[in-house]
């Protein structure tokens, strides 16, 4: 079982590098970008046989303390 | 006076800091980020650096360190907790600081001199620098762009704890003298009960003349006078 986190900055913030990227996107040729946002991807392998719903509840609270900083970003948390 | 700094794996001002602190007069020790006790400090620095490796982000690891059990409590107590450049990152991760500090506007590493300007002398951090003086210090970051939401902000303004904010030579809060984007050129800021700051700039870089500047002086100073302060009030 694996679960993906991605953490984004929020809409709020400025952000630099996603600005970046969409520049160079356009002078490479792709038109039709409207927004580029550049976050983090974390994956976390559980041990076989966790609770799914337990680890949910336990990354959840990993994804607020620590894996992503609420006051500039937000995350998505998928569990297979 | 005796001062704790801290000392976390890939922290590389903390030396300066002990410097800085012992070319004022006082004293200083190191304090590894795995002690769970501050000792008889008095006030404690974090220091800059790249703790961690400024893995996942600057200050997010080094929040979780025994030592910053300490630094909470200590703080709780009242005591002067100074975050200085990744110190201040680590501050507002571990939330005694408000705000957070994200990459730079201009993705670059600024490495040069710029101009604070004291928003309040009200602060222990700020109280021995004179109105109208504007401190030239020293800064050296990939990620100081001071950000914090609207209600955030207001409540800062409000509550006086914006302490620093870069400005021009003639102290006006351009935003050319801002180095990194940070809102409001906000370069430091301090808690509510305004016994914890943190501040991108090095003020332990500025102590002594050769080194350039000595404007980094009047905040270790205001500490100075707090804590003598304090410890007269106590003796009395």
């Amino acid at each position: 079982m694996k679960a993906r986190i991605i953490v984004t900055p929020k809409k709020a913030v400025v952000d630099p590098q996603g600005k970046t990227v969409q520049n160079a996107l356009a002078q490479m040729g792709y038109h039709g970008v409207a927004a580029v946002h550049v976050g983090k991807y974390i994956e976390i392998e559980l041990a076989p046989g966790t609770d799914k719903a337990a680890a949910r509840r336990a990354l959840d609270d990993a994804c607020h303390k620590f894996l992503s900083n609420p006051i500039i970003e937000d995350y998505k948390l998928e569990i297979e | 006076m005796n001062f704790a700094v801290l000392q976390f794996p890939a922290s590389n001002c903390d030396q300066d800091a002990v410097h800085a602190v012992q070319v004022l007069g006082h004293r200083a020790r190191l304090v590894w980020h795995k002690e769970h006790s501050l000792g008889d400090a008095q006030a404690v620095i974090v220091p800059g650096g790249f703790s961690y490796g400024d893995y996942l982000r600057c200050g997010a690891i080094a929040r979780f360190s025994p030592v910053m059990q300490a630094v909470k409590q200590f703080a709780d107590n009242g005591g002067l907790v100074l975050g200085i450049c990744n110190g201040f990152q680590v501050l507002t991760e571990a939330g005694l600081l408000p705000g957070a500090l994200v990459r730079n506007r201009d993705l670059q590493f600024h490495c040069e001199y710029v101009f604070l300007k004291a928003a309040t002398a009200q602060s222990p951090f700020t109280s021995q620098i004179p109105a109208e003086k504007w401190l030239r210090l020293p800064i050296a970051h990939g990620e100081g762009c001071y950000y914090a939401d609207e209600t955030t902000l207001a409540r800062l303004q409000a509550n006086q704890q914006i302490l620093w904010q870069y400005c021009d030579q003639q102290g006006n809060l351009t935003d050319r003298a801002n180095p990194n984007g940070s809102l409001l050129n906000i370069a430091g800021v301090c808690n509510e009960r305004r016994n914890v700051a943190g501040l991108m700039p090095h003020p332990e870089r500025a102590c002594e003349r050769i080194l350039g500047s000595e404007d980094g002086r009047l905040i270790f100073e205001g500490m100075i006078a707090a804590l003598e302060g304090a410890s007269r009030a106590q003796a009395a």
